[in-house]
This record gives C-alpha cells, sequence and structure tokens, in this order.
C-alpha cells in the first residue's frame, strides 16, 4: 500500500523539541557538571518509575504523530498519478486497527458499558419469533462489534472474559520478561557483567539505577498492555461512547493532544521568558521597565479569559478563512497548535520574573565581574556567564509546568476553548461525560477512562517534576534527612 | 508612603491602558467587525446588508481609531476604539447581545460569586495553613511523606473530577444537598456547602506544599536556632517565630488575588447553577458574546491591580522592615 | 575550682547521604567556673559541633553517637527534651556569629529579651520589661529605652551583638558558649564586644566557652586554650604556656603561618595538604599526612596525651614526639631572600586623584535625586611599579567601590585615573578596554568568583581570548597550563570544574586568571578573608612570589591589618570614602598619626603582645552613613581628642614627612 507521509506542524514541532532533547543528553553525557544532576534523577526509584510512565505515554504520542494520507485504489492500468484519501491517519491508527481490530474507531451505534455485549439503551428491534412472526421489541440490542463473538453472551460472556483476561495477562508477563531480559542484558553488557548478576542485582536494589522500581512499573504497563491486545481485541474493554466510539482508543488517541500541549507551549514559554527574563534582569534601567510593564499587563488579565479571548478570535479567523486548510486534520492541528501558542503567550511572565530575579543575583556575583574587568562583551557575558547558571530552573519550571498545562486543556475544554472538536482530549471526553450524568444507570465510562488516563499521565509528570527540582535544586529538596535518634538513648 | 502611593497608581493607570489596548487589539484588530458580524449571523443570511444591520445595532459602523468625516473631538470620540474601549473606564460598558445591560449584570453577579469564593478562600488559606504548619513540625516523619504524597496526588486530578465526583456522592447518591442551583436566605448554605467543600478541597495540594517548604526554610534560620539555644519548645519556635516570618511571603502572595475573588469561578459556577460572574463570563464565552468578554477582562485587570496594590500596602503592614524604612 | 562543664569522650556523627561523618571524636575538656575556656581551630575541625553538642541543638542529619556532657554534675545528655530545655537559656546561653540573623527580624529587641525571662519564670510583664531594659544598657546600648522597641535591622552589627549578648546572659547562666562572636565584625567593634564580654564575666562570674578560628581573640580571652584539629582535641594548654611554648607541631606551625610585622619580607610557614577526610576512624595521628617532623609510627598509633614541661594540669599535647619529655622541633624558618627585594619607589604606574563614586539616592513621587550616598569621596593616592599599596578600612567605608571605581565596574562620578601616563577617567571605550588587560582583579569569596559551569582552563583562557592574547586556541590552553603550574596547581586541572577544588585552590585559579593578561597592576580585593590561616598563609606567600618574579604592582584593600603588615610597602588608611592618613608601611604602623589609625591599630589582637587597655568608649558609635557624613571631620564623632574646630571644617592634609600624610588637626 503507498502513501503520501503528512507532517502537520504540532509533528514537525514534536519531533524538533524530542530531538533538542537528544541533542541536550549527549551534550550532557559528555560533561560531569551538566550530568551530575541526571545521574541524581536516575537514582530515585519514584522518579525512574514516573519516567517510565512517561516513555510509554511519549511513545503513544509519537506513534500518533507519524501522519500519513493512504492511497486510494487506483483504476487498473490507468497511469494517472496515485491520489490520496482525504483522511489523514497516524501509524497509532493502524496499530489500533491491528490489535483492537473491530473495536478500533467508532463500530457500535451509541453507549455502551465496559466489556458489554449489548448496547447501554433499549431500542426498538425487530425479533423474529419461532412462529414466524415479526415482532417490535424493546431491548437492549447486541452489539456490532464488542463481544460478537459469542454465540450466547449470558451464558458465555463470564467465562470468556476471564479466560482472554488471563491470556492477557500472561501475554503482559512474557512481553516483559522479555523487555526486562535484554533491558538488564544491555545494562550488564555496558558494566561488564553477567545477566545474572544484574537481575539479581536489580531486585536488591544494589546498582546506581533502582532497576526494581523500573521493572515492577514496566510489569504494570505490560500487563495493561497485554489485556488491550487479548480483551481489547473482542470487547470495548472501556466501553463507547455517545457516537459509539471506543473510549479506549479515544483515550489513547487524547494522549497526545496532552502531550503536545504540555510539551509545545514551552517552546513559546522558554525562549520569551529567559531572554526577556536575562535582558530585564542584565540590562537594567529602561530595559528593565519596560519588560516588566509587559508582565505585569499581560499577567494584570485573568488567564482564562484572556485565553478564552484569544481562542474565540482565532476561531473567527480559522472560520473566515477556511482555504488555508487542505484538510480537516490540518484545521485541528492548526487549532491545537495556536492553542500551545496562545497558553505560551500567557505562561511566560512567571518564569520571566524568576529570570530577571535570579540573573540580578548572578549580575553580582564575581565571577561576572570578573569577565567584565577583562572587557567580556555583553553578550558573551550572558551566554557564557548567566544563561549555564540559570538552566537548572528553566528545566525545573519547564517539567513543573508540563503537567499544568495538561490539567489547563482540560478546563478550556470544558468552557469551549480547547481543541478542535473533532479532536480527541481529555477535556472533551470529561465534557461529553459530564453531559451524561443525569442518566440512570449512570454513563460512568468515559468519565473514568479519562481520570485513570490523566491521574497516570500527570502523576507521572509531577512525581519526575519533584524528582527533577529535588536533583537539580537541593536546597528545595523535599525529603530532608532526619536522624530521629535522641540523645538520651546513646549515653 | 504617600508618594509611593501615587506612583503605584500612576503605574496601574498605565497597565489599564496597556490592557486596554491588548483588548482593543484583539476583539478588533486581529478580526474585524465584518468578520464577527459573519460569525455571529451564520453562514446563511450573510449579506452585505445584514451585516450592515448587525454592526450598527451594536455601534459596530464606527471606524477603529480616527474618524475622518466628523469635526473637531468627535473625530476621536465618534470612533470603536473610544466608544468601546475608553469608555470602560467610566464604567460604560455597553449592552450585552441579549439587550441587558453590562454593568447592571456584573453589580448583581458579584454577590453570589463571592458567596462562594470568600468562604473558599478563607477556610482553604486557614487548612492549607494549619496543614503546612503541622507537616514543617512533623517533617521528614512517615506523616509528613504520606501526606505529601497525598498532596501529589491531589495537584494532579483535575478539579472537574473533583466537582463531578462530589455532585455525583453528595447530591445523587446521598441527597444531602441540591445539585445545583442558587437561592437566597438561609437556603444558601445548603446551595453553597458542596461547592465550597469541593472548592476547598480542590485547593489542597500546590498551595500546602509551598507554604510547607517556606515554614521549613524559615526553620533552618539562624533566629530559629537562637530561639531553640534560648530554651523554647519545638511548638513556641514554631509559633511564635517561624509562623509570623512565614506568614510574610505568604500572606503578601495571597492578597493580590483578594480582589478577584468578585470574579468568581468559570467551572465551579457553571457546574453548579450559580449565578454569579464565573458564569455569566463562561455563558458570554459560549455564546461569543464580544461586548461581555471584554467587559469581564477589563474587570478583572482593574482587580488584579487593585490586588497588586492592596500587596504593597499589606507589605508595610506586616514587615517592619518594609514599614519603617520607606 | 568547681567544674561548671565536663565533657568527656563526646562523639558525634552527620548522615552526609553517602557515608557518615565523625566531626567530633573522643572530645574531652573542663571548664571551671568563672574561666574562659577558648576552643580555638581552622574551619571544619569540629569546634561548633562541640558547642551545638553540648546545647543538644545539632542540625537533624547529626546525632551524638556516645560520651557525657555534665554541667553542675547532672548529665545533660541523659536528661529527656522538655528538661534540656530549661537548661537552655538559662544553665546554658548562647550567642552566634551573624548578630544579623540570629536575632528575629519581626520581633522587637525587647521582645526578644523578655521571652527568655518569661520562658524562664525570672520575670514577666513589666518586671521582665525593666530588667530588659536594664541589660540593654548594662550590654552598653545608647539610649536603651528607645531601642528596647527598635527591630533588629535598625540597629548596627556591633549594637545587634550586644542585644545577643543580652538576651543570652539575662537569665545569669552559669556557663555563655561565644561561637565566633565577634568574625562577623569589625576590628574595632570586635574590640568593644570582647572587652564587654570580658566585663561581664567579672561582674557576674560566669564561665565562657568560647569558639574562634582567631588566635588573636584566644590571647585577648582566654585562661585555657584547647586547640582542635580533624574532630579531635590535639592540645590543651593554659594561655600563658600555650603561646609561650605551643606543644603540638600544628600548633607551632599555626604560629609561624600568622602574618604580621614579625615575618615581614619572609615567605610565612605553610601547612601542605589538606586536613583528612573525617568519614573513617583513624590509624594513627590524624595530623601525620601534613607534619615535617613525623617519626614513621605516627600514622599507625594513636598518639596518646603527654604532659608540657610544666605538667599536664598546666599544658599537655597528643604528640608521639613528645614522649618521655622531649620537645617537639620548632617549624624551621623558612629560606627567606638575602635581600628583601622590595622596588624601590619610582615614578608611580598608577595616580588617582579625586576619584568619586556617589550613588544617587531617589525619593518622591517623581523619584528626584535628594542625595547622594558617598561611597567614595574624593580619594587621590598612587601606587609605583612593583609595590603593595594597602587600602585598609572597616567595612562600609568605601574601599572595595574605590577597586572597582578603578577598574570601571562601576563608573566613578568624578576624579582622574592615569595610568601608565594616560588618563583613563573619560577615555574613550577603546582605550579603557586596552587598560582593563593592565589591571585585573582578584576577589574576595573564591565561591562566588569562579563560574561553576567552565573548565578551569576556559576560566583563564577567556581573559586571553578577550583581549586576544595567547594566540590561537592551542596557544592559550598552553599558557593556561603555564599559569597553572606557576600558581602551584597541576597543568591538568584546566580539564576540571572549580568544585573540585577547595578554597585556597580556587583562590590560586583565580590569580591564574588574573596574571593571564600579563596585568601591570593587580587589585586584591580581600584575597585571603575567606581563608583559613594555613591557606592564607600560602596564597600570601604566592602573591608576594609573583610580584617578586614579574614586578607586579598591587592595590592591597583589605580590614586585615596583620595582613597589612606582612607586606604592604605603602598604606592608605580610608574611613567614611576618604584616605585619612596614608604612607609608607613603615611610618603609619609605627608611628599613626590619625586617632582612627590609632584606635585601629590598636583594636587588633595579637598574640605577641599583652592583652591591650579597653577601648575608649567613645569608639562605641556607630559610623556614621556616608549618605549623610557630618560636617567636619568625620570621624570627630568618635575621636577621643575631639575639639571644637573639628565640627566645622574637613581637617586639611598635614604632610607629616615627604611621604606621610594625614587629614587630623592634632598633627598639625
Amino acid at each position: 500500500m503507498s502513501f503520501m507521509p503528512v507532517l502537520l506542524w504540532t509533528d514537525l514541532l514534536l519531533f524538533a523539541l524530542i530531538g533538542a532533547c537528544l541533542v541536550y543528553a549527549r551534550h550532557a553525557a559528555r560533561h560531569a557538571h551538566l550530568a551530575a544532576p541526571w545521574l541524581r534523577v536516575r537514582a530515585s526509584p519514584t522518579g525512574m518509575a514516573a519516567a517510565t510512565v512517561l516513555l510509554a505515554f511519549l511513545g503513544i504520542g509519537v506513534l500518533d504523530s507519524l501522519h500519513f494520507r493512504a492511497a486510494l485504489e487506483a483504476k487498473p492500468g490507468s497511469a494517472a498519478p496515485p491520489r490520496y484519501a482525504v483522511e489523514v491517519r497516524s501509524v497509532l491508527d493502524l496499530l489500533a486497527e491491528a490489535v483492537l481490530g473491530r473495536m478500533a474507531g467508532k463500530s457500535e451505534k451509541t453507549y455502551s458499558a465496559p466489556l458489554a455485549t449489548h448496547g447501554y439503551a433499549r431500542e426498538n428491534v425487530e425479533k423474529k419469533l419461532a412462529d414466524g412472526r415479526v415482532v417490535q421489541v424493546r431491548e437492549h440490542p447486541r452489539l456490532v462489534a464488542g463481544g460478537a463473538h459469542l454465540a450466547d453472551p449470558a451464558r458465555d460472556r463470564a467465562a470468556d472474559v476471564a479466560l482472554h483476561a488471563g491470556r492477557g495477562v500472561a501475554l503482559g508477563f512474557v512481553i516483559w520478561l522479555a523487555l526486562a531480559l535484554a533491558l538488564l542484558a544491555a545494562a550488564a553488557a555496558r558494566r561488564g557483567g553477567g545477566l545474572g548478576d544484574a537481575w539479581r542485582a536489580a531486585w536488591q536494589g544494589a546498582g546506581a539505577t533502582p532497576w526494581r522500581a523500573i521493572l515492577l512499573t514496566l510489569l504494570v504497563l505490560c500487563v495493561a498492555g497485554g489485556l488491550i491486545a487479548t480483551l481489547g481485541s473482542r470487547y470495548h474493554l472501556l466501553g463507547t461512547d455517545k457516537v459509539g466510539q471506543d473510549v479506549l482508543y479515544q483515550a489513547l488517541k487524547s494522549v497526545r493532544t496532552a502531550l503536545v500541549i504540555g510539551t509545545l507551549t514551552t517552546l513559546v514559554m522558554l525562549p520569551l521568558g529567559v531572554l526577556l527574563g536575562i535582558a530585564a534582569g542584565y540590562f537594567g534601567g529602561w530595559i528593565d521597565d519596560l519588560i516588566q510593564y509587559l508582565y505585569t499587563t499581560l499577567n494584570s488579565i485573568p488567564g482564562v479569559l484572556l485565553i478564552a479571548a484569544a481562542v474565540l478570535m482565532m476561531q473567527v479567523t480559522i472560520d473566515a478563512n477556511p482555504d488555508w486548510f487542505s484538510t480537516a486534520a490540518e484545521r485541528a492541528d492548526f487549532r491545537l497548535l495556536a492553542l500551545c501558542f496562545i497558553l505560551g503567550m500567557m505562561s511566560w511572565t512567571g518564569l520571566c520574573r524568576l529570570m530577571r530575579g535570579e540573573t540580578l543575583k548572578l549580575r553580582e556575583l564575581e565571577y561576572v565581574q570578573a569577565a567584565r574587568a577583562f572587557g567580556v562583551s555583553r553578550l558573551a557575558i550572558i551566554v557564557r556567564h548567566i544563561l549555564p547558571n540559570v538552566m537548572h530552573l528553566v528545566i525545573i519550571s519547564a517539567v513543573m509546568d508540563f503537567s499544568g498545562m495538561v490539567l489547563t486543556e482540560a478546563v478550556l475544554s470544558y468552557v469551549g476553548v480547547g481543541v478542535d472538536p473533532s479532536m480527541s482530549s481529555f477535556g472533551s471526553m470529561i465534557n461529553a461525560a459530564r453531559l451524561e450524568m443525569s442518566r440512570e444507570p449512570m454513563v460512568w465510562w468515559s468519565l473514568a477512562a479519562a481520570f485513570v488516563f490523566m491521574l497516570s499521565l500527570v502523576l507521572a509528570a509531577n512525581l519526575f517534576a519533584d524528582t527533577v527540582r529535588d536533583a537539580f535544586d537541593p536546597r528545595l529538596s523535599s525529603a530532608g534527612r532526619r536522624r530521629g535518634r535522641a540523645a538520651g538513648e546513646a549515653a | 508612603m504617600t508618594a509611593y502611593l501615587i506612583r503605584r497608581l500612576a503605574y496601574a493607570i498605565l497597565i489599564l491602558i496597556g490592557v486596554n489596548l491588548i483588548t482593543f487589539w484583539l476583539f478588533f484588530k486581529v478580526n474585524t467587525p465584518d468578520d464577527i458580524a459573519r460569525l455571529q449571523l451564520g453562514a446563511k443570511r450573510v449579506t452585505p446588508d445584514a451585516i450592515a444591520k448587525w454592526k450598527a445595532e451594536r455601534g459596530y459602523d464606527k471606524p477603529l481609531v480616527y474618524n475622518a468625516a466628523a469635526q473637531g473631538m468627535a473625530r476621536f470620540t465618534d470612533t470603536i476604539y473610544f466608544e468601546k474601549s475608553v469608555a470602560m473606564f467610566m464604567l460604560d460598558f455597553g449592552r450585552a447581545d441579549d439587550g441587558r445591560d453590562i454593568w447592571y449584570e456584573i453589580r448583581s453577579r458579584a454577590g453570589p460569586s463571592l458567596a462562594v469564593q470568600v468562604p473558599v478562600f478563607v477556610v482553604g488559606l486557614g487548612l492549607n495553613i494549619s496543614l503546612a504548619l503541622l507537616l514543617a513540625l512533623f517533617r521528614a516523619t512517615r506523616f509528613d511523606f504520606a501526606t505529601q504524597v497525598f498532596l501529589v496526588a491531589m495537584m494532579s486530578i483535575s478539579s472537574l473530577f473533583f466537582i463531578i465526583a462530589g455532585q455525583y456522592v453528595f447530591s445523587k447518591l446521598w441527597h444531602l444537598v441540591p445539585i445545583s442551583g442558587y437561592g437566597g436566605g438561609p437556603d444558601a448554605i445548603r446551595f453553597l456547602a458542596l461547592p465550597v467543600a469541593i472548592g476547598v478541597f480542590a485547593s489542597l495540594g500546590g498551595a500546602t506544599r509551598l507554604y510547607r517548604t517556606i515554614f521549613i526554610e524559615e526553620m533552618g534560620r539562624d533566629y530559629v536556632r537562637t530561639a531553640r539555644a534560648k530554651g523554647m519548645s519545638e511548638l513556641a519556635v514554631l509559633f511564635r517565630h517561624v509562623l509570623k516570618n512565614g506568614m510574610i511571603p505568604i500572606l503578601t502572595g495571597v492578597v493580590v488575588v483578594i480582589p478577584g475573588l468578585f470574579i468568581g469561578s468559570l467551572v465551579t459556577e457553571s457546574f453548579f447553577g450559580i449565578p454569579g460572574l464565573g458564569s455569566y463570563t463562561i455563558e458570554a464565552i459560549q455564546a461569543q458574546d464580544f461586548g461581555v468578554v471584554r467587559s469581564m477582562v477589563f474587570i478583572g485587570s482593574v482587580l488584579y491591580i487593585i490586588g497588586l496594590i492592596a500587596t504593597d500596602i499589606s507589605y508595610t503592614l506586616v514587615d517592619p522592615r518594609v514599614r519603617l524604612e520607606s | 575550682m568547681t567544674q561548671v562543664l565536663e565533657v568527656r569522650d563526646l562523639d558525634t556523627r552527620i548522615d552526609a547521604g553517602a557515608h557518615i561523618v565523625r566531626p567530633l571524636d573522643g572530645v574531652t575538656l573542663d571548664i571551671a567556673a568563672g574561666e574562659t575556656f577558648a576552643i580555638v581551630g581552622e574551619s571544619g575541625c569540629g569546634k561548633s559541633m562541640t558547642a551545638l553538642s553540648i546545647m543538644r541543638l545539632l542540625p537533624e542529619s547529626a546525632w551524638i553517637e556516645r560520651g557525657a556532657v555534665r554541667q553542675d554534675g547532672r548529665e545533660l545528655l541523659a536528661l529527656p527534651e522538655y528538661e534540656m530545655r530549661e537548661v537552655r537559656g538559662r544553665r546554658i546561653g548562647m550567642i552566634f556569629q551573624e548578630p544579623a540573623t540570629s536575632l528575629n527580624p519581626v520581633m522587637t529587641c525587647g521582645a526578644q529579651i523578655i521571652e527568655v525571662l518569661e520562658r524562664h519564670r525570672i520575670a514577666a510583664g513589666a518586671a521582665a520589661r525593666a530588667r530588659a531594659l536594664d541589660w540593654l544598657r548594662r550590654v552598653g546600648i545608647p539610649d536603651p529605652e528607645a531601642r528596647l522597641d527598635d527591630y533588629p535591622f535598625q540597629l548596627s552589627g556591633g549594637m545587634k551583638q550586644r542585644v545577643m549578648i543580652a538576651l543570652a546572659l539575662c537569665s545569669e547562666p552559669q556557663l555563655l558558649i561565644a561561637d565566633e562572636p565577634t568574625t562577623a565584625l569589625d576590628v574595632t567593634i570586635q574590640a568593644q564586644i570582647l572587652d564587654l564580654l570580658a566585663e561581664l564575666q567579672r561582674a557576674n562570674g560566669m564561665a565562657i566557652l568560647l569558639i574562634t578560628h582567631d588566635l588573636g581573640v584566644v590571647a585577648r580571652m582566654a585562661h585555657r586554650v584547647a586547640l582542635m584539629y580533624a574532630g579531635e582535641i590535639i592540645e590543651i594548654g593554659t594561655r600563658e604556656s600555650f603561646f609561650d611554648r605551643p606543644l603540638h607541631p600544628y600548633a607551632a606551625r599555626l604560629f609561624a603561618a600568622l602574618p604580621g610585622r614579625a615575618h615581614r619580607g619572609t615567605p610565612l610557614v605553610t601547612i601542605g595538604g589538606m586536613v583528612p577526610a573525617l568519614t573513617g576512624p583513624f590509624a594513627g595521628c590524624r595530623f601525620a599526612g601534613r607534619c615535617d617532623v613525623a617519626l614513621p609510627h605516627c600514622s599507625e598509633e594513636p598518639p596518646p596525651w603527654h604532659p608540657g614541661p610544666r605538667g599536664a594540669a598546666v599544658h599537655r599535647a597528643r604528640c608521639h614526639l613528645l614522649a618521655g619529655g622531649a620537645q617537639a622541633p620548632v617549624p624551621a624558618p623558612v629560606r627567606a631572600p638575602a635581600v628583601p627585594e622590595r622596588a624601590p619607589a619610582t615614578d608611580p604606574l598608577l595616580e588617582v586623584s579625586g576619584l568619586k563614586v556617589h550613588f544617587p539616592i531617589r525619593r518622591g513621587l517623581f523619584r528626584r535625586v535628594v542625595g547622594h550616598v558617598r561611597a567614595v569621596d574624593g580619594v587621590s593616592f598612587s601606587i609605583g611599579a612593583g609595590r603593595t599599596l594597602a587600602l585598609v578600612g572597616e567595612s562600609g567605608c568605601g574601599k572595595t567601590t574605590v577597586g572597582k571605581g578603578l577598574l570601571q565596574l562601576i563608573a566613578p562620578s568624578a576624579g582622574a585615573i592615569r595610568f601608565a601616563g594616560r588618563d583613563l577617567a573619560g577615555a574613550s571605550r577603546r582605550a579603557v578596554r586596552a587598560a582593563r588587560a593592565s589591571m585585573q582583579i582578584i576577589f574576595q569569596d573564591p565561591f562566588a568568583s569562579l563560574n561553576p559551569r567552565m573548565r578551569v582552563g576556559d576560566i583563564i583562557a577567556e581573559g586571553m581570548a578577550s583581549f586576544g592574547l595567547g594566540g590561537d586556541a592551542a596557544g592559550r590552553d598552553a599558557r593556561a597550563a603555564a599559569l597553572l603550574a606557576q600558581v602551584g596547581l597541576e597543568p591538568a586541572a584546566r580539564m576540571r570544574y572549580p568544585h573540585e577544588f577547595s578554597g585556597g585552590q580556587r583562590q590560586r585559579i583565580a590569580i591564574a586568571r588574573a596574571l593571564a593578561v600579563d596585568p601591570r597592576l593587580i587589585v586584591c580585593d580581600e584575597p585571603t578573608s575567606a581563608l583559613d590561616v594555613s591557606v592564607q598563609a600560602q596564597i600570601l606567600n604566592l602573591l608576594a612570589e609573583l610580584q617578586r618574579s614579574r614586578g607586579v604592582a598591587m592595590l592591597f584593600i583589605t580590614h586585615n591589618l596583620a595582613v597589612v603588615e606582612h607586606l604592604a610597602d605603602d598604606i592608605a588608611v580610608m574611613y567614611l570614602g576618604r584616605i585619612v592618613e596614608s604612607g609608607r608601611a613603615d611610618e603609619v604602623l609605627a608611628r599613626p598619626r590619625h586617632p582612627y589609625t590609632q584606635a585601629l591599630l590598636a583594636a587588633v589582637p595579637r598574640i605577641d603582645a599583652a592583652p591591650a587597655a579597653p577601648a575608649d568608649r567613645r569608639l562605641l558609635a556607630d559610623p556614621p552613613s556616608p549618605a549623610h557624613p557630618p560636617a567636619g571631620c568625620h570621624f570627630r564623632a568618635r575621636c577621643p581628642h575631639a575639639r571644637a574646630q573639628c565640627a566645622t571644617d574637613y581637617p586639611a592634609a598635614v604632610q607629616v614627612s615627604p611621604s606621610h600624610r594625614v587629614h587630623c588637626i592634632l598633627a598639625a
């Protein structure tokens, strides 16, 4: 099958950001003083467990960022250039289709509960009775895809679910075992030891890397993956939503939206905050006055309101210029990018103030004075002496802001100024679920799915951010050592 | 001191002018009134006449900043900028799309917003500070560690979930309080109990952790060692010395949000159907009523700037170093 | 004599994460009623830890492993915490190094004293207030009624330390622990505080445990002295015996490392190596690795206590060399150069006249300039090529600002700077840039003066690259290696980062950085005041050696008169932005004419002189603010010899000799 790769703006920027992180990692690995705080991060079990979860989410997001348009069936023998489908799809879609099979995408008519075989709402169904008459019956209809392989759901479902859940756990365990052995073998090869020693050391908690925490986290992730592969291809593991779309699939698609908002926002925020903050702190005078005025003014406008106003205006622009975009995906992507841009424009002020204060301090330090005594230019002083000494704060605030942005997206989508309605996001999942609160019995699964996915993403991000902050700024460390030994006992 | 305050006031006006220019640029320059009219009228009825009528009804048919057709001062006053933006300084916000006077709406909706926000603020601040003190006292113990894990988890949950879960459990399941709505008099408590409780609960997390850091940092200072060397007990050290010093950054940090309590919370109010300014704003955003959004942006900035000035004043009240030196 | 405090075999441990540190290892000492017992030692030797262990105020990561602390016969380490709190502040008072941070900033001074009185049920209410007032008076605070309701930030450093003393003594404890009580203070203030402590001790009969790094302070105050090294007391003796003839080689070398008049023109004795890590038990003597007279078994057997010539009760030390009543050899004098090769007074390299640095004070609605802080207010001096001018003065006198103004790190407000015959003030940027290569600066804080994110080689090469010296990158690298060798570091150090070096090594790197651009003048801004005595000796020797070999002139900015006596050719004494006395070092030191210079010299605690008479009470007054210098002579408010005439005119310069000049009417 031929295809045409599609590079959306957010894909490009996301890959550029990942590339930049890799370049930085290579650079840091070669410089002991840059690597030292990251080694402290590596030594933290919580931090590494959180990083494992984040990497899993990042993997989903990256797969979902490899976009393409499939080629349409060309007429046999025609020499015309191949035509491509209007729909933009991603590698994750392909993968989901391969693993989830018929469950992926919109396969039912409307709501159905997790692992259900029948729809949530009663419908008028024509039923052929034994005597051949056709009557209208109001009942829960059989699902088109979910549990369709069962002959008699009432009898077989429980056993079938248990069987496939067992298989899923087993599958997950096998994958995990392979992964764990591969990882430990790689680590052992680098250190030059045997695999058996590495395995023992990992479980005894010895060594510089907390392998036990990483492997346990990985085990949970693998089992979840195994369940998705076995159960998720036969049932709607997390149910379906109002238009019959698989909630699990929707949640997976939402991961990329959250990641893009959490990371690309920093692309706008960091340069603005760092450059303006350092300029204000280092040059002082009217430059300082102007930048302070700028951020006080922006700060004074209530954040959500300004974002809402900006998004509304952006929406008008998008509507007024339909010819800018060749596909719906491009339009939704533009809106996502603009949302990141707007969020970034609103959130650089805090970082800017931090940078300004830190630069004011650094500017008076003696090594900066020494550089000035050497006649080093101001730009060189900023690049060589100021910037490297504020980088740790930049890294801390970048990781700390990630989770805040993901949470903000949910609120914005609720307010109605979030991502494009055609794009999956946790915010729109919550928003859609909220409308069904009053239904009896409650439609809880969309909400639960959004909750579980968001909590694991944001909690992992917060725990990782805490570890990073402690590692880069030990003064703020939240886990102080305390020896509670009373002096009297010792005497 | 007086000179300082006058300077701050002048700066505040300068900032309001900046806010005014930003909103004007956002609402009238990024998209022309024609674009907005087209959007609001929908695709079907978009004829040039309809657009002109729509603009005339709202006073958007004038030039943006300079009216060449007018005479004298009217060249500047008979413009969209003057009528829509400058007028806000005189609290003239015009009418909403439904024809109601925006300023009247704002005044009448501030009450319900305050009724939710003030208790949330006061109880939340008290709870956060008490918990932070407790954590500082038992720092680096199991209690501290467990509470911190709990707080990180709290920080990781979107406030939307708290509201939905609260409504489900307390209103739908246990029928303790109405699910939403608002009433005056003694009835108000029934309506307010849940939103306030959820607001307080959701405020735990980040603030407590920040205050805990502040208190623990204070506990490492030299004067605390002096107090211990005097023979003061750990509790006396905490309450007589650490609390007082730690409250300076905490209080001055929260003063700035106090005036903003008027605006209310967008999400809480719309979930609980409280007729405050938050739900007013959210309705305006969803109905794309730009006049109301613009007015709320302006009001929000004014309140923030009042908060900034109040912060300056509060510094002089709580910190003798500031009070006695300027 | 009754013992107020007995400490036996005290072991303290700190959990430093990667390993357990042993800051105290078997500390044993006795303090008798009414005596001043000094613990002296270099940083990190465990002297402050001893104090905190006695008070049971250790940081949270530290604990007492074993030992006994008996106060008045009571075992403190066995007391429950609530009973220990009755001891703290009641039986044992404590004062700390930093008066600026040791008082609660948001409580009035009176309230902080009253808190002690009420806590220990000594007095309450009006009685407590009266008592607090009485104590403020006793510690010599002028206008105590008003000060009672002042906040600490409204008082000067010396006054704050007096409040701390009042706070510690108002409950009349039997023992006062003073942890570096004067280290953060100027030398004249230090003298007052030490006098005050001695006076209060005479009046109250309390014992003092004085903890200090300053041997001069010990010589002035102590009855008995304990010398600590690497967590252990290695020598204890009476003051007379200790300073007369120290027993331990370490003590002897510390004395020889002290700069001062005695070693003028000759290198100081230095102690090689570094204090060993305190992470494990020691097999032998802790000092063995650095001792130049160590015996083979020194690093294998821990040395027992050996008595001095007058018996163990008077003086004893832990050293194998003292076995059998022998005496440890005194350090050999360092090879002295045949003739002190001081550069002769030649044409001045640098001439400064009327230098002013004023900072505007802005007030009011439009931030109008309502006055100026006259940090430097008309300073004139000159430095000959290859000579050293010491600029001396107490904190806030503007001496550092002079240095920064010279290098144009702060723009001077007025005045002329001629360097090598060329005018700098008001010169073009290019001319200033060219002059910068010839003038370099070394700072006080070795931790803040090197960028932690740059390799040492890049730090040294930065100036060369900026001025286009040293050819290409490879050439600069080779030169950096040579410079490192010259300041006594491995050339391989250029691939490492600053945090891998000790304070003294960092200061060497800073010197190499300054030398990299071949300056003809180096401004040394308190280059040794953050260093221990033994390290200070190394740096002073290095600077003297470099000056001899390279002919660099130095402007040595310092508050430390001992250092000045050691190395200065010329001296200028600054007070409140102006030079009050200047001349050749021998003239100013031997025959100071300005009362301020006299007061400064008298206030320096020395190990080789009898304790000085208490300083004149008038010196008590705080120095005036440089924003509002008084009319007439700036010093008159503190001057014991002030006359009516002093209040009207600033005294004109009086030329005592062709090189010696004083701004004082007494000298006329």
